[in-house]
């Protein structure tokens, strides 16, 4: 009967790297042989997707009375919307790491602070080069400029504390407190255009009596955001894979320098 | 919960006098707008409530990376994580008596300095009673940047940089209201009572913030 029983046993190697059920990411060794798989992939099609985007930002017409100005729209809109993202992943995996204690959302609040810090910049920059020629002036104190402003200051507070300690669990865990407390800003940049009568204008894709902005524009935008959104998850998962190695690497030097240490 | 109040409060007034020290530091900064921007009285009685709510925000977060520092160091913030109160509300108290202590002062400090900044009578009034409403919201956001500053080996300045960016609204509402008060046409009651909400609303997620962190940031 001892044959039998093998045939029941699982092969560790094929068997280890199967994910079947989402909670099956949790074990970041699962997570790696996934990310191996897909990171190619979502690569190659945020590249396909930029080039149709920016094709499109290019070849489209201009507005009729921006002009050509209107293409900073299909940076600078995304990128916006990516930094409110980028906040919204982090406090989603914010919570994953109080509540379920999880090595790998710690990783990834971790590896998403300098992202959105960086989308974040781009949408100030972009915005403040378009606002020059259309408001006239580079940077105007109204509400949501301000209030994305701070959302870019946080993201650096959020990063100096990272790098402020050393022990990466207690890092996280702390962080990620700081992070579901400023994730109020969130809402108020929003509807910080809705609620204040102010220079930059309302939102005028996502809305209840749909999009004013005409198709002509909206294709472009459309495409970019989308290709915007995967580079930041390519982006993400790449920089968490990075995390992990590091991680990784730190613990076996570790380990290394203890067994020395015992050799001696 | 009154004892610990007593004795933080004790404490506070005892140990260097940090409520004075919050105090000087904010006529300190007061005194230096008008090096600033000029001894133009129109003008600073113009700015003065800005100037008056910068400098209390300011000061405020003086003394905030030691709300829990020194409990640190003695050891007893590890017999509050211990006992069996909830430990939001102790650090509610502690938050309370840390007000007391060093924001109370800042707002019956304000409208002597409102008198250096040539604003008139409703002006003064309406700073010291948005301060009186805004401080503890200042307070209450503090606390979780106090709390996150007990894990770091070198809080301090970070601290405020955390801080900062939350406290924001605020400072927002804190001077519309003022200036509500003062200009004509803009109703005083919408902003006041929105900096009103946002002092309650800190109230709760502020010592729950920080309970939360104080429980992570030990080992």
């Amino acid at each position: 009967m001892r044959p039998a029983l093998i045939v029941f046993q699982k092969d560790p190697m094929t068997e280890s790297f199967a994910i079947t059920k989402f909670s099956d990411l949790a074990n970041p060794t699962r997570f790696l042989a996934l990310t191996a798989r897909i990171l190619p992939w979502m690569a190659g099609i945020t590249a396909l997707l930029f080039v149709i985007g920016l094709y499109l930002s290019f070849t489209t017409e201009g507005d009729y009375q921006q002009g050509d100005t209107v293409r900073i729209m299909y940076v600078h809109v995304p990128a916006a919307w990516l930094s409110m993202m980028c906040y919204t992943v982090m406090a989603i995996s914010a919570i994953g790491t109080l509540v379920w204690r999880h090595p790998l959302a710690d990783v990834s609040h971790k590896a998403a602070a300098p992202l959105g810090a960086a989308f974040t910049l781009i949408a100030l920059v972009t915005g403040s080069l378009w606002g020059k020629p259309m408001w006239g002036t580079w940077w105007v104190w109204d509400a949501r400029l301000t209030s994305v402003f701070v959302l870019f200051l946080m993201y650096l507070g959020l990063i100096a504390l990272n790098r402020a300690l050393d022990d990466p669990s207690r890092a996280a865990r702390v962080s990620a407190v700081l992070i579901l407390v400023g994730f109020v800003n969130i809402p108020i940049i929003k509807f910080s255009v809705d609620w204040w009568n102010t220079l930059h204008q309302p939102a005028s894709v996502v809305r209840l009596d749909g999009p004013t902005i005409d198709a002509e524009f909206l294709w472009p935008l459309l495409v970019m955001a989308v290709a915007f959104t995967l580079l930041f998850f390519t982006l993400h998962v790449a920089a968490m894979r990075n995390e992990i190695w590091r991680r990784r690497v730190t613990a076996q030097r570790r380990m290394a320098a203890r067994m020395a240490g015992k050799e001696e | 919960m009154i004892n610990l109040l007593l004795r933080d409060l004790k404490l506070s007034v005892r140990a260097g006098g940090g409520a004075l020290i919050g105090v000087l530091f904010f006529l300190t900064v007061v005194a230096v707008i008008p090096f600033g921007v000029g001894p133009d009285l129109n003008l600073l009685s113009r700015i003065g409530p800005a100037i008056l709510w910068i400098g209390a925000l300011l000061s405020a977060l003086l003394g905030l990376d030691r709300l829990f520092q020194t409990d640190r160091e003695d050891g007893s913030l590890d017999l509050m994580l211990m006992q069996e109160h909830p430990l939001a509300l102790t650090v509610l108290v502690k938050c309370l008596a840390h007000w007391i202590a060093t924001g109370l002062p800042l707002v019956i400090a304000s409208p002597l300095l409102g008198l250096f900044m040539n604003m008139n009578e409703v002006a003064i009034g309406a700073v010291m009673l948005t301060l009186l409403a805004g401080t503890p919201a200042i307070t209450f956001i503090g606390a979780v940047g106090a709390a996150v500053a007990v894990a770091l080996p070198r809080g301090g300045l970070l601290v405020s940089i955390l801080v900062l960016p939350l406290a924001i609204p605020v400072l927002i509402f804190g001077v519309s209201a003022s200036y509500a008060a003062v200009e004509e046409p803009a109703p005083f009651m919408p902003p006041f009572l929105i900096l009103v909400a946002l002092t309650m609303f800190f109230a709760v997620l502020g010592p729950v913030g920080a309970a939360l962190a104080l429980k992570n940031a030990g080992d």
